[in-house]
């Protein structure tokens, strides 16, 4: 119990200082295309695109993974469940961005309720291999998938259409647009957390017999969280087909559940900031280590070994010790 | 039709003994040591590397599956010292991720040892060739020297673990870790073995499996889920649960693979039922294992713990 008090009152200083980082990483994205111009680098607003849609995704598992205590290895399904909207409403001439995002969310709704509610009648490593099989399960489906490409995708004819207009097309508004879902499912996640629903799932993370002795069942909030996290990870997925301009299985495979829970890790767990931050940091070090060699993903992996046994709350939590150290 | 059935029958048995022994060594491994190991995938990879390697060496099969035990053993005894012996305290979160990484390494390290293109092992000259069965029907020799194999590795496990003093700490340690280190065994000697076990059927399983597959380095992946499917489905910690659920899920996949569009046929017309049999078929195993943990969240005989 007296964790939970004492986070509870620590809460909100730390809260809003986590706010206040957050919005200076969004003035950093909001500055990006400035410096794209200046150093006349065009595909800077692709790859930034692409971190802001992965960011989007890492906060969405952080909310049942860090509030929950839920370790989902099955999200990159829901990736692909908004990549796969696009693409199947674009095929039917049905092109606008907000009608794709609502058949995304609508889609993943049904998935993650279902698989939700099995999954969720288990408990650690079963929940993680469950989540991991039905993830696969997704993958598969969308591999025999023949009308949209099977194995290899599909190519999108045109990107989502904004309002009736292409606007999309233009490099510049898809990152800007991608930016804005972001920011407003930040300020959705932030509010979540702090709403007395958050707050039934910390202390359902901390202690679920304790949750059920004051009255209320872990199961549903539980069951409700997951469902949030996969419908938000479906607005990245959206983002990402549109940034690619091309659609396949490969959203959805189980390496990219497991980046996603690194990106969440590395940012520290229960942060919405850190997993912002940390999706920015894990995609940057990608590009980087793949600059630097072809086996990239060697480093990467020792990385992550390291990282695990050496720092295991992420860059927040090695910040928080170095201040605490200074004090 | 029932020659196909038995064909397909025979093909789900073998799959179905591959992926006993991998899942025997998983299991455990969740069960004793309480820790998920995303890398065993990789360790059937490494087996059937090293066979390919140690078979063209000595120009034998035979001889190559036996200079692979020892090395499979030390590879285990490594992986266990290096990454997964700091892991025993840690989280389950801490485990998928450092084992991930893992993963990483040695698939990356596989292609830069051993290049991207995909190797083979040839078939032993003793178990070439296929053998009648009933009426037309032929089967290789190669395909039920696996499944004999595995059965008898199987055979085996149960007698270790079911008749001798080591089985008695493993059965110990799946049900109560603390108690058995209490009563003075040395627990980190036990989970030692239990690793370097795992990882020799592991690597068992992708030498002997290498003759009839291509050795690449996505093999480990498709092994790896599937595995997990069994574990979750037969119970973690759960050698008997390991079996049946590799044999289940192994021949409901085959057949579902072969007769679902078959099946379907008799509903719905011929082309729509092709195509929604291909897309069911891979799925079938998942929708399996979703019905079972529906109905037994422990798996068929797995404990209930808290």
């Amino acid at each position: 119990m007296s964790a939970f008090v004492q986070s509870a009152t620590r809460r909100p200083v730390l809260m809003s200082a986590r706010i206040w980082l957050a919005l200076l990483i969004f003035a950093g994205f909001a500055a990006l295309p400035l410096i794209a111009a200046l150093t006349d680098d065009p595909f800077l607003m692709l790859i930034g695109t692409r971190i802001l849609a992965y960011a989007i995704a890492a906060m969405a598992l952080d909310l049942i993974l860090g509030y929950g205590a839920m370790v989902s290895f099955g999200h990159a399904a829901y990736l692909g469940f908004g990549a796969y909207a696009v693409a199947i409403l674009n095929s039917y001439g049905v092109t606008d961005l907000l009608v794709h995002i609502l058949f995304a969310v609508l889609l993943s709704a049904v998935f993650a309720a279902i698989t939700g509610a099995i999954s969720l009648r288990t408990r650690g490593v079963y929940f993680i291999m469950i989540t991991l099989a039905f993830g696969q399960m997704a993958y598969f489906f969308f591999v025999s998938l023949s009308a949209y490409g099977g194995d290899d995708g599909t190519p999108l004819q045109s990107r989502s259409t904004l309002f009736g207009r292409d606007a999309l097309e233009s490099d510049l508004v898809m990152f800007y647009v991608a930016l804005a879902l972001l920011i407003a499912l930040f300020a959705v996640a932030t509010r979540i957390v702090g709403s007395r629903f958050g707050r039934v799932l910390i202390g359902t993370r901390e202690n679920p017999v304790r949750m059920e002795a004051i009255g209320l069942s872990p199961f549903r909030y539980q069951l409700t969280a997951f469902v949030i996290s996969g419908c938000m990870t479906s607005v990245a997925g959206v983002i990402l087909a549109n940034q690619a301009e091309f659609v396949s299985p490969a959203f959805m495979s189980w390496h990219r559940s497991g980046e996603l829970i690194v990106m969440v890790v590395l940012g520290g767990i229960g942060n919405l900031t850190g997993a912002i931050g940390g999706a920015v940091v894990a995609l940057l070090l990608e590009d980087w280590l793949a600059m630097l060699t072809e086996h990239w993903r060697l480093l990467f992996g020792v990385f992550l070994i390291l990282m695990v046994l050496y720092s295991p709350h992420g860059i927040t939590g090695a910040l928080e010790r170095l201040k605490g150290a200074r004090k | 039709m029932t020659n196909l059935f038995i064909l397909q029958l025979l093909n789900g048995a073998q799959l179905g003994v591959l992926l006993f022994l991998i899942a025997a060594g998983l299991t455990l491994v969740f069960g004793i040591m309480d820790v998920i190991n995303l890398a065993h995938g990789v360790l059937y990879m490494i087996g059937a590397y090293l066979i390919a390697t140690f078979a063209a060496l000595t120009g034998s099969f035979w001889a190559g599956l036996l200079l692979m035990l020892p090395a499979a053993l030390v590879v285990g005894l490594v992986i266990e010292r290096l990454v997964i012996r700091p892991l025993y305290a840690r989280s389950h979160l801490d485990q998928v991720l450092a084992t991930f990484g893992l993963v990483m390494i040695v698939n990356e390290g596989v292609k830069m040892l051993w290049g991207t293109s995909p190797l083979s092992v040839p078939m032993p000259e003793l178990l070439n060739g296929s053998i009648p069965l009933i009426g037309p029907l032929q089967y290789p020799v190669y395909r039920l020297a696996i499944i004999a194999a595995g059965l008898a590795v199987a055979a085996g496990l149960y007698v270790v673990v079911n008749h001798t003093r080591i089985g008695m700490l493993l059965r110990a340690g799946a049900s109560n870790r603390e108690m058995v280190s209490a009563l003075g065994v040395d627990i980190g000697k036990l989970f030692s073995l239990v690793f370097a076990l795992g990882a020799l059927l592991a690597c068992f399983a992708g030498a002997i499996v290498a003759p009839i597959l291509s050795v690449d380095t996505g093999m480990g992946e498709s092994v790896l889920i599937l595995t997990f499917v069994v574990v979750v489905i037969g119970g973690i910690g759960s050698i008997r649960g390991a079996f049946l659920g590799a044999l289940l899920v192994a021949v409901v996949d085959t057949l579902g693979r072969t007769f679902g569009p078959i099946v379907l046929r008799s509903v719905m017309e011929p082309a729509a039922a092709g195509q929604t049999g291909r897309m069911l078929a891979p799925m079938l195993v998942y929708i399996l294992m979703a019905v079972i943990l529906f109905a037994r969240p422990q798996g068929l005989f797995g404990q209930r713990t808290s």
